[in-house]
């Protein structure tokens, strides 16, 4: 960018739009603040019932709690692990067969239906079968991530590299370029917007993925927390995962928005 | 005598899809010499792209011979340029297609962008210029491997009017003042009078060529002179009747 002065008016129109930043930002926080200060209320002056909507107070009493016996970050990273191990799985394995199938078009027609049913199929009602496959332990959950996420890589991404466009490809080949050439010059490149939105898409997946699979089988994690805490009827414990569930999803998200920035800003797309 | 650089005997293209095939070209005979500058204008629909894809070696014909002596360079209605690259890195794309990635090619290609006035683009992106430039950076992409032959695909069609004047005019003197053979692919009958040192009329498909002229302007390579010389016009009515014939 260049360095230039600018002109009054565009410097009171700079101002204007910080100003309207600040004030979105402000109205964000205080509708989360306004939210949870109902609800505090409503439970403290007893309009709902504090032992079926819990509260902010409490949630606070059973994070410092779960904080205090060592729990806490126990079942934070044991989720997180499992979520994270599958999304990469599933990205990578997914951008890899996507590659595949763009390479080779025959492979791509003999697969299609099999992609279109597993896309469709309820990944739930594999439980059992994982179950027996994997056992109950991590493994069992981070196969059942990779499942939900891997379907969805594999179709954004290979609709990208098959809408890759037919002149570019046309003036490639006119240069005398194999086929790995066209893929590492162009199609790889032009792809790069629809791989950031796949992963931003895969990163709800891989959290579905993970609780999903924590739901089924699991001894840990913030998922069997939820399970647990429903089933002991201990609905501190529920809201209290489902807001740290909330607080690691969104980070996740925002590491990939931030990944989007740096690796724009590389390739000034 | 004239070297001949390119030559299509007899040539035949079928096309085929799942409906049925298609003569796209036949009985398709034509030449081009060394230092030419060939404009084929053609009905819309007779296969003109398909020509050049032929020449290029990107198809391979149904019957007959297309004999070449010398490199293509393509250049096609859109510049399509790669928008992640750098005017420069766009310009270095064929040399690292065809292997030629070494410093004094670049240098060479570094020249040809700043001799034609983009040395100040040379590390804009392609979203940065305006459609004259980039159509401009494009053909030097076309020149970066030194070809022999260029091959213009209708390069000025999607520009507007303005542009596509000005672009004409470029074109026509770094084509002339690099002394390139160019086979040039149109519709716009007054573009290929502006251009051209001979005129190919093709008929509807299948393909051929119906009439040949070499045009008499003698000296006057400047397609904006062209358009005001006398010839222009009578020429415009030859092939207008021609095409439409």
């Amino acid at each position: 960018m260049k360095k230039a002065t600018y002109s009054q008016e565009h410097a009171k129109y700079l101002k204007k739009r910080k100003l309207n930043l600040a004030t979105v930002w402000a109205l964000r926080i205080g509708v989360l603040v306004l939210l949870f200060g109902f609800w505090e209320l409503s439970t403290a002056l007893g309009w709902v019932d504090p032992f079926i909507m819990s509260s902010p107070s409490r949630i606070c009493a059973t994070i410092q709690s779960l904080y205090r016996d060592g729990s806490l970050f126990y079942h934070i990273g044991v989720t997180l692990a499992e979520t994270l191990i599958g999304f990469v799985i599933a990205v990578a394995l997914g951008v890899t067969i996507a590659l595949a199938l763009w390479w080779s078009d025959t492979l791509r027609r003999v697969l299609e239906p099999y992609i279109v049913v597993l896309n469709a199929l309820p990944k739930i009602a594999l439980g059992p079968l994982i179950i027996i496959w994997f056992g109950t332990g991590s493994k069992a959950i981070v196969f059942m991530t990779v499942l939900v996420g891997i379907i969805v890589a594999i179709m954004h991404m290979l609709s990208a590299f098959i809408a890759t466009d037919k002149n570019k490809i046309l003036l490639l080949k006119s240069m005398g370029a194999t086929k790995l050439q066209i893929l590492r010059k162009l199609v790889i490149p032009s792809s790069f917007a629809s791989f950031i939105s796949m992963l931003k898409v895969n990163v709800g997946m891989a959290w579905i993925g993970s609780i999903m699979g924590e739901y089924i089988v699991s001894r840990a994690g913030l998922g069997y927390l939820i399970v647990y805490g429903g089933q002991v009827f201990k609905l501190d414990l529920v809201m209290t995962a489902t807001c740290i569930l909330c607080l690691l999803a969104a980070g996740m998200y925002f590491l990939v928005v931030l990944l989007e920035k740096v690796l724009v800003k590389n390739t000034e797309n | 005598m004239e070297k001949e650089i390119l030559r299509f005997t007899d040539v035949k293209l079928i096309y085929h899809t799942n409906r049925g095939e298609t003569t796209a070209a036949e009985n398709l005979n034509f030449s081009v010499n060394e230092g030419e500058f060939v404009a084929i204008i053609g009905p819309s629909g007779c296969g003109k792209t398909t020509l050049l894809s032929l020449a290029a070696g990107l198809l391979k014909p149904s019957a007959g011979t297309i004999e070449s002596h010398g490199s293509f360079g393509y250049m096609l209605q859109k510049d399509e340029l790669f928008r992640w690259r750098t005017i420069e890195k766009n310009i270095f794309l064929p040399l690292e297609i065809k292997k030629q990635n070494t410093p004094e090619h670049r240098e060479r290609a570094r020249n040809l962008a700043a001799k034609y006035g983009l040395k100040d683009f040379l590390q804009s992106y392609p979203t940065q210029l305006s459609g004259g430039m980039r159509q401009r950076a494009a053909l030097i992409r076309t020149l970066a491997t030194n070809p022999d032959i260029l091959l213009l695909d209708e390069p000025f069609s999607a520009l507007d009017y303005q542009t596509r004047l000005n672009v004409c005019e470029d074109v026509s003197s770094i084509i002339r003042s690099e002394k390139k053979t160019a086979l040039l692919i149109t519709h716009d009958i007054s573009e290929a009078i502006s251009l051209a040192d001979r005129v190919l009329v093709l008929s509807q498909r299948p393909a051929r060529v119906t009439f040949a002229h070499k045009l008499d302007f003698g000296d006057v390579k400047n397609p904006l002179k062209r358009r005001e010389q006398p010839q222009f016009s009578e020429w415009f009515e030859i092939l207008w009747k021609e095409l439409n014939g």
